[in-house]
């Protein structure tokens, strides 16, 4: 049984994004780090580099994989400035059916118009993001334009960096640098 | 974790400074312990070398 999402079209977008936005001298934090994907392939371009997620299973991977890896729920317990904060949320909004309680669903669950994690991505993200830090938020076309809204209300903005188009989905790598003190 | 991480990790229930107790430490980093909040006195342990820094209620 897979217990960790396995690498797919939205991770490769989120490496493609942030291979261009990564400099020599930024303090990454890669949220919900999965099987660290992403970052195994960051670690070594970046001043430092910190991962989360919520899973034992995944923590367990990232490890693995010689990265910085903290258990914690989004940001939560981490009190660093990072200049560079990369996360692809859950997005999709499940129904009853496709529910099955387990941690591979905690991965993709994104709640109520798939948007929840990443609202409260956004409402903690500032405690963690430099002054003049970018963010790359993974989206889909299914969450739009409710979470454009969502990044305007908190003083964010953005702009779409990449788009992949999937089967029945669009995805979009945001970049969102803060525009205004809330 | 690296020891060096201690310094970005504080409570995330009432953001308190963390001490560091080890179990077990090799040359790179510590394999297990625990990180006792010096506020509210809450522990989140170690182990394998991942720091676990769910509240109690929603470890698993």
């Amino acid at each position: 049984m897979t217990e960790v999402y396995p690498p797919q079209e939205d991770s490769e977008l989120l490496l493609e994004v942030a291979l261009k936005e990564i400099r020599r001298d930024d303090d990454v934090l890669e949220v919900g780090v999965g099987s660290g994907y992403v970052s195994e392939r960051l670690k070594d371009k970046c001043e430092f580099l910190l991962t989360t997620d919520i899973s034992p299973y995944a923590v367990k991977m990232a490890k693995e994989k010689g990265l910085n890896v903290v258990r914690t729920d989004l940001v939560k317990g981490i009190r660093k400035k990072f200049t560079l904060i990369l996360f692809n949320p859950p997005y999709l909004e499940l129904d009853d059916s496709e529910r099955t309680g387990d941690w591979l669903e905690k991965a993709i669950d994104g709640g109520k118009h798939g948007i929840e994690v990443m609202v409260r991505f956004l409402d903690s993200v500032r405690e963690v993001l430099a002054e003049n830090g970018r963010i790359i938020l993974i989206v889909s076309s299914l969450n739009v334009p409710r979470i454009f809204e969502e990044i305007e209300k908190r003083g964010f903005e953005f702009e779409i960096v990449a788009k992949r188009k999937t089967f029945f989905e669009e995805l979009y790598a945001l970049r969102i640098t803060s525009s205004q003190d809330p | 974790m690296k020891r060096e991480l201690l310094d970005i990790l504080a409570c995330p229930i009432c953001k308190g400074d963390l001490k560091l107790e080890v179990e077990e430490e090799n040359e790179e980093e510590i394999i297990s312990g625990k990180l006792i909040c010096t506020k509210c006195g809450t522990d989140y342990p170690i182990e394998d070398g991942i720091p676990n820094m769910l509240p109690p209620e929603l470890r698993k």
